[in-house]
């Protein structure tokens, strides 16, 4: 059997067209399948781009665990979670029912918005057999519904809103046991590379990024949608398997609402979707989440309507975020206007660097350092916002979103 | 090894003791919650502060604080 390409060329709607396709679960051990993924070099893709296979040793080596496929997807561009597990849910499921085995867990989760469950993971749960139970749950339509405390808060029936840490999950997490929160793409591949082996994985992608990966690209593109890319790919190339840009550039948000602005030059567009090239500019690939900035926009603008949504998504339980983070985008927004420009830029930078590691979860220091890359990338723009005025074709007190 | 205080912020309501207690360590931020003086955000104790510490786990109205080792 020949293998596939890549997750979305696994792509089948019933499980007998799946295994047609694909043939039937490996029957590798808890321990090869483990070293399988280590080898790989497979990293998390729901963000943090954590090594998968340590986090299933940490799991494996305390035992009688609980494993949760994530695919809350709360961050408004991307939809990569969304298209995955629509069209290839028992690709998603095989993975879950191996991370299971491979970390010798009792039960499994899959958390996903309500209306992805309907259409697809409970009919295709119907046609399986495995010999773990899946449990479907709904996620909650906000940003930090997926964040992995407030995934195993849902688990257990409360509100999904992050909990504080330590211990970590993989300590203690549903109903108190070690727990392993994987991103649905990170299982995905693991249904691959179970399948084909480490080196089949690594024929994709570059020696750091490994494999392929999902993109959402939005924004002045010719063809905004989801892609598969191999890991490692530049921001140049990344933006022409959508078509291109649609209207000349100025910058592209990398990783999301909790990513960096990076100037589009023609030196960045070499940059590689890895955490080594884009170290220098704080950023990393995340959750594979890219956005167009058009050059007729102004860059403060878009930052500032982002933190605005950003800060009306903390979860309202640490001081700290709800206080700075709505602090933080009214400076934003006022400097994006140009009201009062030079204690609004002051004064949202003082902020930013106050509240980063001050909640129990990263939404604080993630949205802070979005803002503060907006405020390094468009500086010509702050400059001229400070003397009232604005590339952007409406100029400051005429934003619009 | 070094001893630092974890503040559980899903249960710090600002009441400040903490703050009044390990001055060489905290400060408060505008809205009177525990900052780190120094910029330190893991908020390592030094020795001679630990015992005001201590007393700021066992006092701190919310039970929010906790000492760890690392
Ligand atoms: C605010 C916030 C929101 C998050 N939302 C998601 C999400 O929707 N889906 C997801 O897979 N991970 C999300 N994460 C990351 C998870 O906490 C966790 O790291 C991830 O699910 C682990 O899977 P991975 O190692 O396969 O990437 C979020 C993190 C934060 C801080
Ligand atoms: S840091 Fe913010 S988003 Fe995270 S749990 Fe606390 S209030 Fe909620
Ligand atoms: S004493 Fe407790 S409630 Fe008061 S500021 Fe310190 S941590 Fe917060």
């Amino acid at each position: 059997m020949a293998p596939v390409h890549g997750l979305l060329s696994a792509a089948v709607d019933t499980y007998a067209a799946h295994q047609a396709l694909l043939g039937p679960l490996p029957g590798l051990h808890a321990e090869d399948l483990r070293r399988r993924i280590a080898d790989s070099g497979l990293t998390g893709r729901g963000g943090a781009g954590f090594p998968a296979a340590r986090k299933l040793a940490a799991v494996a080596e305390r035992g009688g665990g609980v494993v949760v496929a994530n695919g809350a997807e709360g961050e408004p561009a991307s939809s990569k979670d969304r298209t995955l597990l629509m069209a290839a849910p028992h690709l998603v499921l095989d993975g879950l029912a191996l991370a299971a085995r491979a970390v010798g867990a009792k039960s499994a989760y899959l958390y996903a918005p309500d209306d992805v469950l309907a259409a697809s993971i409970e009919p295709a749960l119907k046609q399986r057999r495995d010999r773990i139970k899946v449990i479907p749950l709904a996620s909650a339509d906000t940003f930090i519904s997926g964040q992995e405390t407030a995934v195993v808060a849902a688990i257990h029936g409360l509100r999904a809103v992050p909990m504080q840490t330590p211990p970590p999950m993989y300590v203690k997490g549903v109903r108190g046991k070690p727990t392993l929160v994987q991103n649905v793409e990170t299982l995905a591949q693991i249904a691959l590379i179970a399948r084909y082996g480490a080196g089949w994985f690594r024929d994709h992608g570059t020696a750091d990024e490994p494999g392929s990966r999902l993109l959402t690209i939005s924004g002045s593109v010719q063809a905004p949608d989801v892609y598969e890319v191999p890991g490692g790919t530049t921001l140049g190339d990344a933006l022409s398997w959508a078509g291109g840009a649609s209207e000349p550039l100025q910058a592209v948000l990398v990783g999301g609402y909790h990513g960096r602005w990076i100037p589009w030059t023609s030196a960045t567009t070499g940059l590689a979707l890895s955490k080594a090239a884009l170290a220098p500019y704080d950023a990393g690939p995340g959750a594979g989440v890219i956005i167009a900035l058009p050059q007729r926009r102004c860059g403060l603008e878009a930052a500032a309507s982002i933190a605005t949504y950003l800060a009306g998504q903390n979860a309202g339980q640490c001081g700290p975020c709800r206080n700075g983070l709505p602090t933080i985008a009214d400076h934003l927004n006022d400097l994006a206007r140009g009201r009062n420009a030079v204690k609004a830029h002051n004064e949202a930078l003082r902020l930013i660097g106050s509240v980063d590691g001050r909640g129990a979860c990263h939404h604080p220091g993630g949205s802070a350092r979005m803002v503060r890359s907006a405020l390094g990338t468009f500086r010509q723009e702050v400059e001229l916002h400070v003397k009232g005025k604005c590339t952007g074709q409406h100029g400051p007190g005429r934003a619009t979103a | 090894m070094n001893t630092r205080l974890l503040i559980d912020w899903t249960r710090c309501e600002a009441r400040g003791l903490c703050i009044e207690l390990v001055p060489e360590v905290l400060t408060a931020d505008d809205w009177g919650y525990p900052l780190s003086r120094h910029g330190d955000v893991t908020l390592p104790i030094p020795a001679p502060a630990i015992r005001y510490a201590e007393e700021a786990v066992r006092e701190c109205p919310r039970l929010a604080l906790r000492l760890i080792e690392d």
